[in-house]
């Protein structure tokens, strides 16, 4: 098992036939992602490396049964591919775009609240892998193998870091997901951590958080109360002044809230390990897996 | 992006929100000008990107020319907390009655806008906050639905306004927010909210953080950018289009994702150094963006070790490490530099820096072994200095 994309998926890409849309499309189906469709307005019955190109991401689904949608547009016409996908019926989608204005975020969010059973991850995003099976997304699969780690992060590099560390240890992944650097996520640390506690192939958990908003705090509290497998999370920004954006729009920490500190502490205090570093958080990931 | 006083109420006075007039300056002449066209008693107020400027001396109101000379000289060039005054905002003073206050937030937490009002004005809100909670009503707004009459009454007559302003103050509120979408903030304040002897009511303050990332649909308020209020090194890297934040360490940072830079930070700062800067090199780093950053990191002088840590995904090894050679033919450093490349092409990226032979430029393998590293170099140059 593996949790959000696998070898049911079929993806379609809005934004498949602009350069970096083209590039990453390939790549996931190179690694084994059913990549179904693009979608370009105007563009309809082109095609890109065989990939059929449509103009709607509703004739995506029609036509070449897409259940799962995966933006690469560029920020100012990103809210409206969302909103595009949930309406075509779409449930999962995977938005990889960065920059994507605050206010357009709250209202696709607002908007996916009230859409029953869909799910947004991202924006600003590196997307999901499920190793052996599928990706979507720009996670570089070949650092990865198949294994009973479930890595949640919001951050792409540091992601890759720390999955890095515990394959170095002999470690796989049962999916990597990364739900993003933006102020409001379509998908929160407890959405994923929700799903890997009901995962069979993951027995471990790592969060990897950020400073800024309380998403981390909230996610203490889920764990303390309903996830029974092991977590240990590694939080970045200790050195980071407040009122301060370090590089995402989201890590800021304004006047005293959403510092590392009280994050790491609030984990802590749920009895959630956390790393001091991203070897340190491998380490006990490894120390627990060993048990 | 935070708009100095002045430029958040002309930005409110655009959308109907009453605020007193005034004119800003930037020279004495120019300040006493506004003055006299405005008419005395005048106030004299400092914009700068920093909250206590009354305590701190920069807010004054000036009966005559005499004293609107005095303070514009006084408060023009005033540093508060290391934030210099270049600019002044003359205004004609206002009969205040009442002071309440009033701000909509975007909280990320609910994902709604929140709005917060209450009749304990012009001090800070958070201790009232803290202290009297019960006087602080907050109201979310569905994003979709939009702010309703029915809001601003809720927030003004649980607050406990005087009765003959409800309706101007739900009025305010309700522009407050139009504002708030409109000019997509991320945060508006008034603190204080005035009632004037005539029962009218005003913004006095205005404190409007803009998202960044929907500028491009305000190319107005993207001109109100303040270079004069950041510091030297953030202005070039933004001319430069690259991520950095100044801190105030001795040691040069670079790496590509926001989240494995802070990691970065953290773990040198860890092994007993102190950063420099944030430097987000960001996905797929090229090689002119690699020598336009390493150009940033040295303008700081305060810099004495430069420690780049790659993670290559999208961002090739071999692109960063031919940045870096490019770089030391373009700048010239003479302080160290650590390299850790790992990720996609990372031998190859390896293989160049070997060959190019720079000078003193050290490699380490790990995270780790690269943050104690460089903390050792920067330590060695401050003993030799």
């Amino acid at each position: 098992m593996s949790v959000l994309v696998d070898k049911d998926t079929r993806l379609v890409v809005t934004g498949l036939t602009g350069r970096e849309g083209t590039f990453h499309a390939l790549n996931n189906r190179t690694y084994g992602t059913n990549v179904v469709a693009g979608v370009t307005p105007g563009k309809r019955g082109q095609d890109v490396d065989g990939i059929p190109v449509f103009d709607t991401v509703h004739s995506a689904v029609d036509e070449a049964g897409a259940n799962t949608a995966m933006i690469f547009v560029p920020p100012r016409f990103a809210a409206d591919s969302i909103l595009e996908a949930l309406d075509a019926g779409i449930r999962l989608v995977v938005a990889i775009t960065e920059g994507i204005p605050a206010h357009d975020e709250l209202r696709v969010y607002t908007q996916l609240k009230r859409t029953p059973g869909a799910r947004l991850v991202g924006p600003n995003c590196p997307g999901i892998l499920s190793p052996g099976k599928a990706n979507v997304g720009i996670i570089p699969a070949s650092f990865f193998k198949e294994g009973n780690v479930g890595v949640v992060s919001r951050s792409g590099t540091l992601t890759y870091q720390i999955g890095n560390e515990l394959a170095q240890r002999g470690f796989g992944n049962s999916s990597i997901v990364g739900i993003g650097g933006d102020p409001v996520p379509g998908s929160s640390f407890i959405d994923i951590i929700e799903l890997f506690e009901a995962d069979p192939q993951t027995e471990l958990i790592v969060m990897s958080g950020e400073i800024g908003g309380s998403a981390e705090e909230e996610a203490a509290e889920y764990i303390a109360a309903n996830v029974s497998k092991p977590v240990v999370g590694y939080i970045a920004g200790f050195t980071a002044p407040p009122g301060k954006t370090m590089g995402h729009a989201g890590a800021i920490v304004s006047g005293t809230a959403g510092t590392a500190k009280a994050k790491a502490e609030a984990l802590e205090a749920k009895g959630v390990r956390v790393g001091r570093t991203p070897t340190e958080t491998a380490e006990i990931a490894m120390e627990i897996l060993s048990a | 992006m935070d708009l100095l006083e002045y430029q958040g109420k002309q930005l409110f006075a655009r959308h109907g929100i009453p605020v007193p007039s005034g004119k800003p300056a930037s020279t004495v002449a120019d300040a006493v000008a506004a003055a006299d066209e405005i008419g005395y008693p005048c106030v004299v107020k400092a914009q700068v990107l920093i909250g206590g400027r009354g305590k701190a001396g920069g807010v004054k109101v000036a009966k005559d020319r005499a004293e609107a000379t005095q303070y514009a000289t006084d408060i023009l060039g005033m540093d508060i907390k290391g934030f210099t005054v270049h600019e002044v905002w003359i205004e004609a003073a206002s009969d205040i009655a009442s002071e309440y206050y009033a701000s909509i937030v975007f909280d990320r937490a609910a994902k709604a806008p929140l709005v917060m009002f209450s009749t304990k004005g012009g001090m800070d809100i958070e201790a009232v906050a803290e202290e009297t909670p019960e006087a602080l009503v907050r109201i979310h707004v569905d994003p979709l639905l939009g702010f309703q009459d029915f809001h601003g009454r809720r927030l003004a007559f649980e607050a406990g306004v005087d009765a003959d302003v409800v309706r101007p103050v739900g009025a305010l509120l309700s522009k407050l927010y139009d504002a708030f979408v409109a000019e997509e903030a991320m945060l508006v304040e008034v603190n204080p909210l005035i009632v004037t002897g005539d029962r009218d009511v005003a913004a006095l303050d205005a404190k409007v953080t803009l998202d960044g990332n929907s500028l491009y649909r305000h190319p107005d308020n993207a001109a109100l950018r303040n270079p004069s209020q950041e510091d030297e090194q953030e202005q070039m890297a933004h001319e430069r289009g690259l991520t950095y934040v100044k801190l105030d360490g001795d040691i040069g940072i670079l790496g590509n994702g926001a989240g494995l830079v802070m990691s970065t930070l953290d773990v040198v700062a860890q092994a007993g150094g102190a950063p420099a800067n944030f430097l987000d090199a960001g996905g797929g780093s090229k090689a002119d963006a690699i020598v336009s950053a390493v150009e940033v990191i040295l303008s700081d002088t305060k810099v004495r070790a430069v420690l780049f840590n790659i993670f290559g995904g999208i961002t090739r090894c071999d692109e960063v490490a031919k940045g870096l050679i490019e770089a030391f033919d373009v700048v010239k450093p003479t302080v160290p530099f650590v390299v850790r490349l790992d990720g996609t092409n990372d031998v190859e990226g390896r293989r160049l820096l070997a060959e190019a032979q720079l000078p003193n430029v050290h490699t380490a393998s790990t995270m780790n072994e690269a943050a104690e590293k460089v903390v050792e170099l920067a330590a060695a140059q401050g003993a030799a200095a």
